[in-house]
């Protein structure tokens, strides 16, 4: 029975990494296809960016960037160009539809595998880092889920799924272990509070950093055009929202993340009392926990800083990210201490 | 359509506020926090100095860097061994590296977190937030009991807007939009203005609230640690099984009291371990793998009570009063009788091994000073599940004792236990030593396995494995006001949950009688960005507009 559970959790993974690379082509596609298309509604955008500099505030942009396909060909009065853009907006449109419905199909089957690697386990499937990544992997999709339904963020699909496919990859490929049973330390109802919680904030924080990268991508492409007028506004970034509205984003996945990622981290503090005897040992996994707190902390600091907001806010998150990204990888593989049954 | 519904994401147009809107999710957003230019300043007098460093101690931008020094600071201690995470390994370091490790050592690389420089960052870092709390505390007092601030001159202004038009009286409708904002758990004021009276209602004090008291929090948390390493202790003790400890400070290993402990304090409990039990996968990919540790305890809570047993386990530690023991590791200690060259028994007892790896190969040392004619000294491995590597070399297969191997070389000599020195037990100080030799001149390995007797060469003596137990190791510790931080932690938490997410709003309704007619103008504006003050504007509308809507805005 175990066996099993165990081989159709394999296979789901399998899929679900299978079903991910799809969408991610989808979304490809989607980038791909809009690569000619220039930006909704030239004049006012650039209304929108000027002043964007001066009032910070990207309203206009995100009415404009939310008009419909309609809206923005019909204004061309039928031109041929208009008609041909209409055409790429639609099949680039239809790619990402595409691509975001294979997402959800992708996570369905990733937590069919998690769930089954749980009953074939018979505990919470969070004992090695193959188990940490499959569980990561199904938050960060589930985040990216919420967020598209809640915020309408789509335009993360290709990196989001980008992600998933070399993560999930190399769980696959170089963590995957058969099933152990767990170390005693592991024995407690903490573990399925602390992980739990670890992995949803883990979830977030990657969404979160993904969102960065974009906005900072967006953010240069809106330097150059204002610096550059004349430049043709074409390619799929153009049609994602102002780089201001993607750091909001960022920032409301960061600003859930953090209370959890305190929430975790003070979990795993109550349950080492438990298990090792003392809240805060300065283990490594500890140290890195608390410098990822403190790195996003100042994050949250640097957005409320003049002269930090925006590009470099957005460069201390992905710091915070790579902090975090050094505690799951770094110490697991390469550091000792308490927590090295996590590793491979 | 890419993305249609931004107004979720992005704000209402035209608000000043929102470029600082922010700012109070964060952090401090009192002006008085950030840095101003004092470039060109002549040279101050020492008061003035003074302020000027209060100033830039506590602004946002010193916090921001202490923030990064606190997180850049903490990684040596990641990644260099520590004296108080685990010793052995610093020791390593320090032979490894013999170059570089005194410098570490006078840094303070071995003992980061209580070094004076990581001590120095995370204080600044407390004097700054104590320096930015305590004025915003005061400000946020004063502004938690004011009113809700008059209405702009202009409402049509502000992005979220409605007005229309009624029959009812300027005092009906002032009324309503009154018991109406009041019944959404708005502060409510109404104000007489320009021809007319306004209601003006706010929302969400808590989001400064929490902030500070998030950061307030933070303060305890550091405040519980320190109480809790200040009048607590710490120890831990190898215990065989079958050996029993009463909590006197000698009877500890390595015993690490706070600064204001007080030994008197001990609680005088004593326990015997009666049996120590684990279990191993003994297949599949985990095999090795320990399952369940148990230690029954044999527990006496003071002298002349009443033993109890009690099953000490991994995530189960035992409380009595304000001390808990925990189980934090085990190994084999075999059973040894020494006899000296004249046939007396020069050492007899159970000798603690200290495993090595998973599969409890154990490192451990015997010393007989008592023997004659020669003082006699041990030193060897033990393998539980003893196997033959390739060239002879026992390993072990498997941490259960299911075949023991003792691998003892025996010294003669002197064992440098009268030198005065303090001396481990776990080391064999081989200075003065001679090995006993194999024919072919190497020292020579002695294999036993349990019941069996070796001779030594020349008739020096003889050593026997009797038998096998098991020790365990207790990590006992007292940590008073540990509930202080968990507080802290949970306050921080709900602090950090209202400051992140309640967003101040206020709303303005403002009536005011036009000829025969009564105009009705409702305007909301957010104090922090992500909310949606339109809807809310449209919802008030809907609930005060008349039942026939006149002329849709």
């Amino acid at each position: 029975m175990t066996e099993t559970y165990a081989h159709l959790s394999n296979n789901a993974v399998y899929s679900a990494t299978i079903v991910f690379t799809l969408a991610m082509i989808a979304h490809v596609a989607e980038w791909a296809l809009a690569r000619q298309l220039t930006a909704p509604l030239a004049g006012p955008l650039q209304r929108a960016l000027v002043p964007a500099r001066t009032a910070g505030s990207g309203v206009v942009d995100g009415a404009v960037t939310g008009t419909s396909a309609a809206d923005a060909a019909g204004s061309g009065d039928a031109h041929a160009a208009a008609a041909r853009d209409g055409d790429d907006l639609e099949r680039s449109d239809r790619f990402g539809r595409i691509g975001f419905g294979l997402t959800v199909l992708g996570f369905l089957v990733l937590a069919v595998g998690v769930v089954f690697r749980g009953i074939a386990a018979q505990r919470v499937p969070w004992g090695n880092m193959y188990e940490f990544s499959i569980t990561g992997c199904l938050a960060v999709c589930a985040a990216y889920i919420v967020m598209v339904r809640k915020y309408d963020t789509r335009w993360l699909g290709l990196l989001v799924t980008g992600f998933l496919v070399i993560v999930l990859g190399i769980a696959v490929i170089v963590l995957y272990r058969p099933l152990t049973p767990l170390v005693p330390a592991l024995h407690s109802y903490w573990l399925m509070i602390h992980v739990s919680s670890a992995a949803v904030a883990g979830g977030a924080y990657t969404v979160g950093a993904l969102a960065s990268v974009l906005y900072l991508l967006r953010r240069r492409l809106e330097r150059k055009a204002v610096e550059h007028p004349d430049l043709p506004r074409t390619g799929f970034l153009w049609r994602t929202p102002p780089a201001e509205a993607i750091d909001r984003v960022a920032y409301r996945v960061h600003a859930f993340a953090f209370p959890l990622w305190t929430f975790a981290v003070m979990c795993g503090a109550i349950w080492a009392q438990y298990a090792w005897g003392r809240f805060w040992g300065w283990d490594p996994k500890e140290v890195w926990a608390f410098i990822t707190w403190v790195a996003y902390a100042a994050y949250l600091h640097a957005r409320a800083t003049a002269g930090w907001q925006g590009r470099s806010a957005a460069y201390v998150a992905l710091l915070g990210y790579a902090t975090f990204l050094f505690n799951f990888v770094g110490i697991n593989l390469f550091g000792s201490g308490l927590h090295s049954y996590a590793g491979m | 359509m890419p993305h249609p519904s931004d107004q979720e994401v992005v704000p209402a147009a035209d608000q000043p506020e929102q470029a600082t809107a922010d700012q109070a999710a964060a952090g401090p957003a009192t002006g008085g926090a950030s840095t101003s230019p004092h470039g060109s300043a002549p040279a101050l007098r020492p008061l003035e100095f003074l302020r000027w460093a209060w100033r830039q101690l506590t602004s946002m931008r010193t916090a921001l860097i202490l923030l990064f020094l606190l997180a850049i600071a903490a990684i040596p201690g990641s990644l260099i061994p520590q004296d108080r995470v685990d010793p052995s390994a610093v020791l390593l370091f320090e032979q490894r590296h013999p170059a570089i490790a005194p410098l570490f050592r006078h840094i303070g690389m071995f003992n980061v977190y209580s070094s004076t420089w990581f001590s120095a960052i995370y204080l600044l870092l407390f004097v700054s937030l104590l320096g930015c709390i305590i004025p915003r505390l005061r400000v946020y007092l004063r502004s938690a009991r004011a009113r809700p601030p008059k209405a702009p001159r202009n409402l049509a202004r502000l992005s979220a807007y409605d007005t229309w038009t009624t029959d009812a009286g300027v005092d009906e409708e002032v009324e309503r939009a009154r018991t109406l904002l009041r019944g959404q758990r708005r502060r409510v004021e109404v104000y007489p203005s320009d021809g007319g009276t306004v209601v003006s209602a706010e929302k969400g004090y808590l989001r400064e609230a929490g902030n500070l008291v998030f950061h307030v929090a933070v303060l305890v948390v550091l405040v519980g640690f320190a109480v809790t390493g200040l009048f607590g202790f710490k120890g831990s003790v190898a215990v065989i099984a079958g050996q029993g400890f009463s909590d006197t400070l000698t009877q500890y290993d390595d015993f690490t009291p706070g600064a204001r402990f007080n030994p008197d304090g001990l609680t005088p409990f004593s326990f015997t371990v009666r049996h120590f039990h684990v279990t191993y996968d003994t297949s599949g990919a985990g095999i090795g793998t320990p399952l369940t540790f148990d230690a029954a305890l044999s527990v006496t809570d003071h002298p002349g009570a009443a033993p109890y047993p009690y099953d000490l386990q991994v995530n189960h530690p035992l409380q009595i009063g304000g001390t808990s023991v925990f189980l934090v590791g085990h190994g084999y200690a075999p059973v040894i009788t020494v006899r000296d060259g004249d046939g007396h028994v020069a050492y007899s007892g159970p000798v603690i091994f200290l495993p090595q790896d998973g599969s409890f190969t154990s490192f451990g040392v015997i010393k007989a000073p008592d023997a004659q004619p020669a003082q006699l000294g041990f030193e060897g491995y033990f393998f539980p599940t003893a196997r033959l590597g390739p060239g002879a070399t026992p390993y072990s297969a498997f941490p259960a004792a299911d075949n023991p191997v003792l691998s003892l070389v025996g010294y003669h000599g002197d064992l440098g236990l009268d030198s005065g020195l303090p001396q481990s037990v776990y080391v064999l100080d081989k200075s003065h030593l001679t090995p006993f030799k194999a024919a072919a001149g190497r020292p020579r390995a002695l294999l036993l396995r349990e019941g069996q007797t070796v001779e030594l060469a020349n008739g020096m003596g003889s050593v026997r494995f009797d038998g096998l137990k098991t020790w365990v190791k207790l990590q006992i510790n007292d940590q008073p006001g540990k509930v202080i931080p968990l507080v802290g932690v949970l306050a921080a938490i709900a602090g950090l949950l209202c400051s992140l997410f309640i967003r101040p709003r206020r709303t303005w309704v403002r009536v005011r009688g036009e000829g025969r007619r009564t105009v009705v103008e409702v305007a909301a504006l957010d104090r922090a960005s992500g909310g949606d003050p339109g809807a809310h504007v449209r919802q008030v509308a809907e609930a005060l507009r008349p039942a026939e809507p006149k002329e849709p805005q």
